[in-house]
């Protein structure tokens, strides 16, 4: 009997070094109006990677025109090894599988009988042992027999998830898998994208939410109908943001501008509340000792000195504010 | 030449007749439809014509029993609105898009597994309504009904041939409409020809010669097994998923869709 999935090797898709996903110049629009423009990447096998942007930002688009549910405008892709073409459709979704943005059960089915339905669609064979070990990774065996009216649309959406397990896919694709979940269930769907990450499973996951993309993935890309930015989340903020020192004194400095310009290693500063100061700096293990060096000398009352952290939040918010603002122009 | 595959064709039936024997609505309709279309044969035969006078009768019970013809027609119907456009509404059409099915396997599943309970069902009411005839109906209207062997060799031969049209009907209603409401209105439109060429025996304006019922069997086969084709040439990916047809793909000159 094979494994569901085998250890660090996505089984279907063919030679190594070849990306599970490339995707060049794709746009797709629908009519005068682009959902998503000239879009450029590829996607490693065994990575996580995650397609982030605000509503209408083309993800679903996106993952429908590469799952061939969707024809593109212009551009091309090679999914899973094959090129993006219309007589190639049954073969790419034979490798691949997605989860939109509703999971989309029978609910007048079981659990086991909707996974029935789809192991037969993708021809598979052992079906009963891939169902029950699908069932056994999300955690549902106990729940085989329910139907899937009865569930909660958490779990719901694990039977989802189990349902793009069972083909032991090449790419799963999955369009914000969390979206609509609580807190727990949330976590619980992240700690199962953590497992299929461990074990070598390429996916690639749509989302809004900063922490999860940043929680989840190993590289992300940005897009708001044209792609903004690309790289692993601490390269995304190390790229968009001078790194800085955060200083918060026991009570507002008399005169901060003196002491700051006096230090070399500072480049610029600014206060946003009395007693709190963003300095910018190029290396802050040069500037945060000098700095708290004449801080101290010149009497201040120090309560922290430390470099400012900035989430892919940060990062995503420049990006996306730039854009309103642009478009506002 | 592309290849359809027999057991994604099976689950798909497995799949359909699973769900609408589970919606209480649908197996209601469907016991009660045929009840509905066998008022008129049953008040003809057994109450009508008490009075008739026995060589009369050969005439008198061939329309009834082609009246039964309109149950195989009438049925289709509840099923082939839901089988598209309620995927559609409960959000299941786009994961069952997403696999490896082609659509023709789609449409060739969805098809028979409406087939088989209607053909079932119109099989199992033609043969109670006969033994019923023949166990209680006066003895010279039996006799008279039995008498009609072509007539009631036809009821059984159109019965798949008509709900074959009724299925096509239906289902390319169903592909289109947004709504399992609007495809159920207008599927019932599918059975306007048929009532039609009822009415027109009723009428005698024609009549149910040996020639004419083969041709009308000989155009239905062939209508139907075009505009199945048909159906699964509307069944297009894109617009289901999206609500707009695929536009020309350009990568390619050949095909304006990912179909299949
Ligand atoms: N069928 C369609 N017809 C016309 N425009 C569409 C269609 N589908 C999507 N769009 C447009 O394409 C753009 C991208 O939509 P898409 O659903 O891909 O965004 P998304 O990033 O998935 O958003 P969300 O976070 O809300 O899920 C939007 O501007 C949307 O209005
Ligand atoms: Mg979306």
């Amino acid at each position: 009997m094979p494994p569901l999935l085998a250890d660090n090797a996505p089984t279907l898709s063919g030679s190594k070094g070849q990306p599970a996903l490339v995707v060049n110049q794709l746009t797709k629009h629908f009519g005068g109006r682009s959902a998503f423009s000239e879009v450029t990447f590829d996607v490693a096998h065994g990575e996580v990677f995650g397609f982030l942007g605000p509503n209408g930002a083309g993800k679903t688009t996106a993952v429908r025109t590469l799952g061939t549910l969707i024809a593109p405008t212009s551009g091309s892709a090679i999914v899973a090894g094959i090129p993006l073409t219309p007589e190639n459709g049954v073969e790419i979704r034979q490798r691949i599988a997605i989860m939109p943005e509703a999971p989309g059960l029978y609910l007048r089915l079981t659990v086991t009988e909707n996974l029935e339905y789809f192991a037969s669609l993708y021809g598979l064979p052992h079906a009963a042992s891939r169902i029950s070990d699908a069932l056994e990774a999300v955690n549902l065996a106990d729940r085989a027999g329910d139907l899937c009216g009865g569930l909660s649309k958490g779990l719901r959406q694990r039977v989802g998830l189990a349902r793009t397990l069972l083909s032991n896919p090449a790419i799963m694709f999955l369009d914000e898998p969390t979206s609509g979940l609580d807190p727990v269930a949330s976590r619980e769907v992240h700690e199962l994208i953590l497992g299929l990450r461990q074990k070598g499973v390429t996916i690639f996951l749509t989302t809004h939410r900063l922490a999860e993309a940043e929680k989840l993935c190993d590289r992300v890309a940005i897009l708001n109908t044209t792609l903004r930015i690309i790289g692993r989340p601490e390269d995304l903020r190390a790229q968009l943001f001078t790194t800085a020192l955060v200083i918060r004194t026991r009570v507002a400095l008399r005169a901060p501008d003196q002491i700051f310009t006096r230090i070399p290693a500072v480049e610029s500063w600014r206060s946003d509340e009395p007693g709190s100061y963003v300095l910018s700096v190029s290396d802050p293990k040069i500037a945060a000792p000098e700095v708290a060096r004449v801080l101290v000398g010149a009497g201040a009352d120090v309560l922290a000195i430390g470099e400012a952290q900035h989430s892919l939040e940060d990062v995503y918010l420049e990006l996306v504010a730039d854009d309103v603002e642009a478009s506002r122009e | 030449m592309m290849r359809l595959d027999s057991g994604r064709i099976r689950a798909v039936v497995r799949k359909e007749m699973r769900d609408y024997r589970r919606r209480r609505a649908i197996v209601v309709s469907m016991l009660v439809l045929p009840l509905l279309f066998l008022v008129e044969p049953v008040v003809t035969l057994f109450v009508s014509l008490k009075s008739q006078s026995a060589s009369h009768l050969d005439q008198f019970v061939v329309l009834p029993l082609l009246y039964l013809l309109l149950i195989p027609v009438i049925m289709p119907g509840t099923l082939a609105a839901y089988t598209v456009a309620g995927e559609r509404e409960q959000g299941t059409l786009e994961p069952l898009l997403t696999t490896p099915v082609r659509r023709q396997e789609i449409i060739a599943g969805k098809a028979v597994a409406i087939m088989i309970p209607t053909v079932a069902l119109a099989y199992t009411v033609f043969g109670l309504f006969l033994a019923a005839v023949a166990l209680f109906a006066r003895a010279p209207v039996a006799a008279a009904v039995f008498r009609q062997g072509p007539t009631l060799l036809a009821l059984f031969l159109f019965a798949p041939l008509l709900a074959g049209w009724a299925i096509v009907v239906g289902l390319a209603v169903s592909v289109r409409a947004n709504e399992v409401r609007v495809a159920q209105q207008l599927g019932t439109l599918a059975s306007l020809p048929i009532v039609g060429v009822v009415g027109l025996l009723a009428l005698n304006v024609i009549h149910p010669t040996f020639t004419a019922a083969a041709l009308f069997g000989v155009g239905l086969l062939a209508i139907d097994a075009r505009a199945l084709r048909i159906v699964a040439r509307m069944f297009d990916r894109e617009r289901l998923v999206t609500g707009t047809k695929a536009a020309r793909y350009r990568l390619t000159a050949r095909a304006a869709t990912l179909g299949d």
